[in-house]
């Protein structure tokens, strides 16, 4: 187990120096450079313009769609993983097992396709 | 107490000198990736590039640094600020940390992990987060248009990649990098894989975005997407992150597809060069692909990408484990 996880601690470590790092930018930054904000200096930006509306509106559903789609094959390929590094072992059994489990996911896919899911006009 | 130096002192203190050993070339040809990246882009439109700032201009990146860095750190009244404050963070250290794993030689790796390419597909995924951060706490029409746009386009073209990965892991039987590379030693699997590797590169053009693809910033509609309300060090943060990705993207592909730091026949006068300049060079090579493409290909329209992504990368990826998974199991080739 200790062996196991001293595997990661470097990677602990890196995150550490890079969120470091990165705050230190900013920060040194900040120090250095003269800050004297105005409220036109703060505004949104849209072309010169006195901002219109708040941003935090409806948007297109579409992007939630696409959203939804990426979880499920994200899911696919996540299961995928396991069995490709096992299928050695697993052998024709367990190809023909995954083959059905994604035919099944083609099917929605296809579905999905017929239905216009994936159009953008 | 000379124990606790032993166990746990030493070990820290090698670990921090190879991240650093890590951390400064990759800096440092982040900071040149701009400036190759002018200076190509010039050549090809028959002009110089940067050529003021030094000899040939080499001084350029360094100066632009320090612009950046004495410029304002502008935080909008509307946004949301420690959000705002924590996506360029968070985006920069994400294209560092995905760094811990690289294979750069045989042995050369900081922390060879056995699921090594798991977590680099991780953490690209995570990448979109930072983005989607970045471009809610603005609040602001065209950060968030092109955050939007940028996530919708990044997962889009990860799942193709997800499945790309999984046709490689099939002939290698491991998810760790150096087996991934090692399993090339005979053949690298840009051959047998052509078409796999074909939709990745292109999927990484996507998932960088990157021209053709590079939507989420069109500067002609969306000014230049979810980092138009960032200034100073923040901005570049997120531009250090985006190339930091890019080299990320391009030595996946090299690990995965070109062999990693294997030279390309072990015969006498090619086996003699280390394997970190080999790995360096096929990178460079790569990344000469993605600038190329950028100075050559006019930008794709949002459901021109779409529908490539969805209608095209997934089915083909998708047929591709299918067909290459079968075709070793029926040769009873899988390892």
């Amino acid at each position: 187990m200790e062996i196991f996880l001293a595997e990661y601690l470097p990677i602990l470590i890196f995150l550490g120096i890079a969120v470091g790092l990165s705050m230190a930018m900013v920060g040194v930054s900040w120090l250095l450079a003269p800050q004297r904000p105005d409220s036109e200096k703060l505004s949104s930006y849209e072309c010169g313009f006195e901002a219109f509306s708040d941003t935090r509106g409806r948007f297109d559903v579409r992007f939630y769609l696409v959203t939804l789609l990426f979880i499920i094959f994200d899911l696919e390929v996540a299961f995928l993983f396991p069995w490709a590094v096992a299928l050695g072992d697993i052998g024709l059994f367990g190809y023909w097992s995954m083959m059905i489990f994604l035919a099944v996911l083609t099917v929605g896919f296809i579905y999905e396709w017929k239905k216009g899911a994936l159009e953008w006009e | 107490m000379a124990e606790f130096w032993a166990t746990y002192v030493w070990p820290t203190v090698v670990i921090v000198a190879a991240i650093v050993a890590i951390l400064v070339p990759l800096l440092l040809s982040v900071a040149y990736l701009t400036y190759a990246e002018r200076k190509v882009i010039g050549a090809m439109q028959m002009r110089k590039g940067p050529n003021v700032v030094g000899p040939f201009g080499l001084l350029q990146p360094i100066a632009d640094g320090l612009k950046l860095l004495t410029k304002e750190t502008i935080i909008p009244s509307g946004a949301n600020k420690v959000m705002f404050l924590i996506a360029p963070m968070f985006t920069f250290s994400l294209s560092l940390v995905a760094w811990a794993v690289m294979p750069f030689g045989a042995g050369l790796v900081l922390a060879d992990i056995n699921v090594g390419i798991l977590y680099l597909f991780a953490i690209s995924s995570l990448g979109v987060y930072g983005i989607i951060m970045a471009g809610w706490a603005s609040n602001s029409r065209y950060a968030f248009f092109g955050a939007l746009r940028a996530a919708a386009q990044m997962v889009s073209y990860e799942v193709s990649m997800g499945f790309v990965i999984i046709t490689v892991l099939v002939f290698v039987g491991s998810l760790r990098l150096t087996d991934i590379v090692l399993a090339q030693e005979n053949l690298w699997f840009a051959i047998p894989l052509f078409p796999m590797f074909i939709i990745f590169f292109v999927s990484t053009l996507a998932e960088t975005n990157r021209a053709p693809f590079d939507l989420p910033e069109a500067e002609a509609e969306l000014v230049a997407g979810y980092n138009v309300e960032y200034s100073s060090m923040t901005f570049a943060l997120f531009f250090l992150g985006e190339y930091a990705n890019m080299i990320l993207m391009c030595a996946m592909t090299v690990v995965l597809f070109l062999g990693g730091w294997l030279p390309p026949l072990d015969v006498a006068p090619l086996n003699w060069i280390p394997g970190p300049v080999w790995f360096a060079l096929k990178v460079a090579a790569v990344l000469f692909v993605f600038l190329w493409v950028r100075a050559t290909f006019p930008r794709y329209r949002y459901d021109q990408l779409m529908r490539l992504g969805w209608k095209v990368f997934l089915p083909l990826s998708l047929a591709g484990v299918a067909v290459y998974s079968g075709a070793l199991v029926a040769l009873g080739w899988v390892p």
